[in-house]
């Protein structure tokens, strides 16, 4: 028994029944509390305002920046803070650059098939592990538990991914890391709390465990789908590290974060510039604006998803939270 | 159904081939994942055998030559590697002690905050930049505060001169840290916010009743409520300690230079890796393995001793 598992128990105790409970103490103060001092109230507000700040202000002096005008730009001696001619320009420019529209479509892709992948595998080995007296779920548990604790580290992965010929192939960057036995863990136990009746009738009906998985607790666990799928989609963008291993020669297989990286971090040549591509010795830096709009692409898709998903976070991430 | 078992109540012992026969579906559903974890992590354990061999690619792991010690003997002479070593432990402590309190001080302003619609907005604000590459994460700071960043764009107006800080190796470690906090901190504050929540507010009132002021109810029953969870937390961040992170310092790397960027995680890549020098990075990669698990063995007797869980029950 973990600590973590206290802390669940804990958690979860006490968001079901006091839930409404706690509703009505956040929006009235309880009588026996004192009213916060102007100073306090201030203080507090201005931390709050800050931390917002911090998070928001580079995000939008980005995005403003990305639909500038080179004009807007030159007169803000830089970035740009406040709107100053919207033009969508650096984004026709930049999707006209077969690169970038290339790493759009390879990270999408990794971001597709990744997810699929993985969570076809984490869903089917979750509730495999599910139902607390089938044969041989626990040795499995146990296999799956190590490998959080041991793995052969960066060098022996490499060389088996290598010597299974994954260097410059896609699944290099997929299969490896395509198991999160963190995420088994956090499906599996809201798996194994559907309701035992709910399964019972299905298999009354003649469900196997195939048609229970797919018809009775997929869609009553949608929520905790969802964040895990989110959490995998978001591992596959952002991959990075394993381009850098298994192909960084390539840039037709470049996702978009590693061109990011080339183009914005390394100050390498931009689409757009004179000599755009990584052949050329004079690779020009490129406009602000397009730079900017490179970073926002990456941001994109994310920004879509998250606002669906992130309700969910607190049931998702807790029940599962530090599990060992 | 035998009798006896009618009177218990248990189902029957059923023997393991009829069990296996019921459950073959459920097993068979596990076996992608298995399959999957088998090869890409069981199978390299076996490759730590290199740490021990002078590796040869063309020849593979069974025909390369052993050396039994020698990578490590080699890796404790060479002065990169304790300074890899010496970053690590460095930025280690830096961001245990400006990292840590963050999220509980955070998770508390948070957790006092009333309206509901409010709080909501902020979380989903603060959790945001977790979900950002390191990559991005680092280029937001570059265009922040970076040579041709917000901030010097300011500073230039106004003649101040320029503040050179993202390629400065002696505020790395600030700087690292605090690009760790805009990333982390917000989503870390999700199991403190937790643990306040499941604090009985009956104490609350009790405390107040017996005319605690709201500090020494701070003190007195959030802070104790929270022990629990901040100890678990710092064990993993204790166990944690030769593991600052990887894609931040590989990106920053050539910015500020190798002698304060390098950290025992880039360390394998940049030695091991990247000259084809495979098994002293393998040994490299199991000297800190085995330092790790000492540490958190380490961190979680110290919690024991504290009287707390840690990471399990004694």
């Amino acid at each position: 028994m973990t600590n973590a598992l206290t802390i669940e128990r804990a958690a979860t105790a006490t968001a079901e029944p006091d839930a409404a409970a706690r509703r009505r103490r956040r929006t009235a103060r309880p009588p026996w509390e004192e009213p916060p001092t102007p100073v306090g109230q201030a203080a507090k507000g201005l931390t709050l305002t800050g931390m917002l700040a911090v998070i928001l202000v580079p995000l939008w002096i980005i995005v403003v920046t990305s639909l500038s005008s080179p004009g807007a730009v030159n007169r803000a001696g830089g970035l740009v803070i406040w709107p100053d001619g919207v033009t969508i320009e650096a984004y026709r420019e930049m999707l006209t650059d077969s690169t970038v529209r290339t790493a759009l479509l390879v990270s999408l892709g990794i971001t597709l098939v990744g997810t699929a992948v993985s969570m076809v595998v984490s869903v089917l080995c979750a509730y495999g592990l599910s139902r607390s007296r089938s044969f041989g779920h626990r040795f499995v548990l146990v296999l799956l538990i190590v490998t959080m604790f041991v793995n052969g580290g960066l060098i022996p992965t490499f060389l088996v991914v290598t010597g299974l010929g994954g260097y410059d192939q896609w699944w290099a960057l997929i299969l490896p890391g395509s198991v999160s036995v963190f995420n088994i863990l956090v499906l599996r136990s809201f798996y194994s709390s559907t309701s035992a009746d709910l399964i019972d009738a299905a298999r009354i009906d003649g469900a196997g465990e195939w048609r229970t998985l797919w018809s009775i607790v997929l869609p009553t666990s949608r929520a905790v789908t969802a964040v895990i799928a989110l959490f995998y989609a978001v591992g596959y963008w952002n991959s990075f590290f394993n381009v850098m291993l298994y192909m960084p020669t390539d840039s037709e297989k470049w996702p978009l974060q590693y061109v990011l990286y080339m183009y914005v971090n390394r100050g390498n040549g931009m689409p757009g510039s004179v000599n755009s591509g990584f052949g050329s010795t004079h690779a020009q830096t490129a406009p602000l604006s397009l730079q900017m709009a490179v970073v926002v692409l990456t941001l994109v898709p994310l920004l879509i998803v998250y606002p669906f998903v992130q309700k969910h976070f607190r049931t998702g991430v807790l029940t599962g939270a530090i599990k060992g | 159904m035998s009798t006896a078992d009618l009177r218990t109540g248990r189902p029957p012992r059923l023997s393991w081939l009829v069990r296996l026969r019921r459950d073959r579906s459920l097993l068979l559903m596990t076996v992608p994942a298995v399959a999957l974890l088998v090869v890409f992590n069981y199978v390299p354990l076996f490759g730590l055998l290199t740490a021990f061999q002078e590796y040869d690619p063309l020849v593979g792991v069974w025909h390369s030559d052993w050396v039994g010690l020698d990578q490590f003997r080699q890796l404790l002479g060479d002065r990169l590697f304790w300074e890899s070593m010496v970053n690590t432990l460095y930025l280690s402590f830096v961001q245990l002690v400006l990292f840590f309190p963050v999220p509980i001080a955070l998770a508390l302003l948070l957790n006092s905050v009333l309206s509901e619609r409010l709080r909501n907005f902020i979380q989903s604000v603060v959790y945001l930049p977790h979900f950002f590459s390191w990559v991005l994460a680092i280029t937001v700071f570059q265009q922040m505060l970076g040579g041709a960043g917000v901030l010097n764009q300011f500073l230039r107006a106004h003649d101040i001169g320029t503040w050179d800080i993202m390629t400065n190796p002696h505020t790395f470690a600030l700087l690292v840290t605090s690009q760790a906090i805009w990333k982390e901190a917000g989503w870390s504050i999700i199991v403190f916010l937790a643990a306040l929540a499941a604090i009985n507010t009956d104490l609350y009132e009790a405390a107040a009743a017996d005319g605690a002021g709201r500090w020494r109810r701070l003190w007195h029953i959030t802070l104790p409520g929270l022990r629990g969870v901040i100890v678990l937390m710092l064990v993993l961040r204790l166990g944690n300690a030769l593991s600052v992170g990887f894609e931040q310092f590989l990106v920053q790397r050539d910015a500020v230079g190798h002698d304060a960027a390098d950290v025992l995680d880039t360390f394998s890549f940049y030695y091991g890796i990247a000259t084809g020098n495979y098994s002293y990075g393998a040994a490299a990669g199991l000297f800190k393995s085995i330092i790790s698990l000492l540490l958190i063995w380490g961190a979680n007797k110290l919690a024991h001793a504290f009287g707390e869980d840690g990471l399990y029950r004694r």
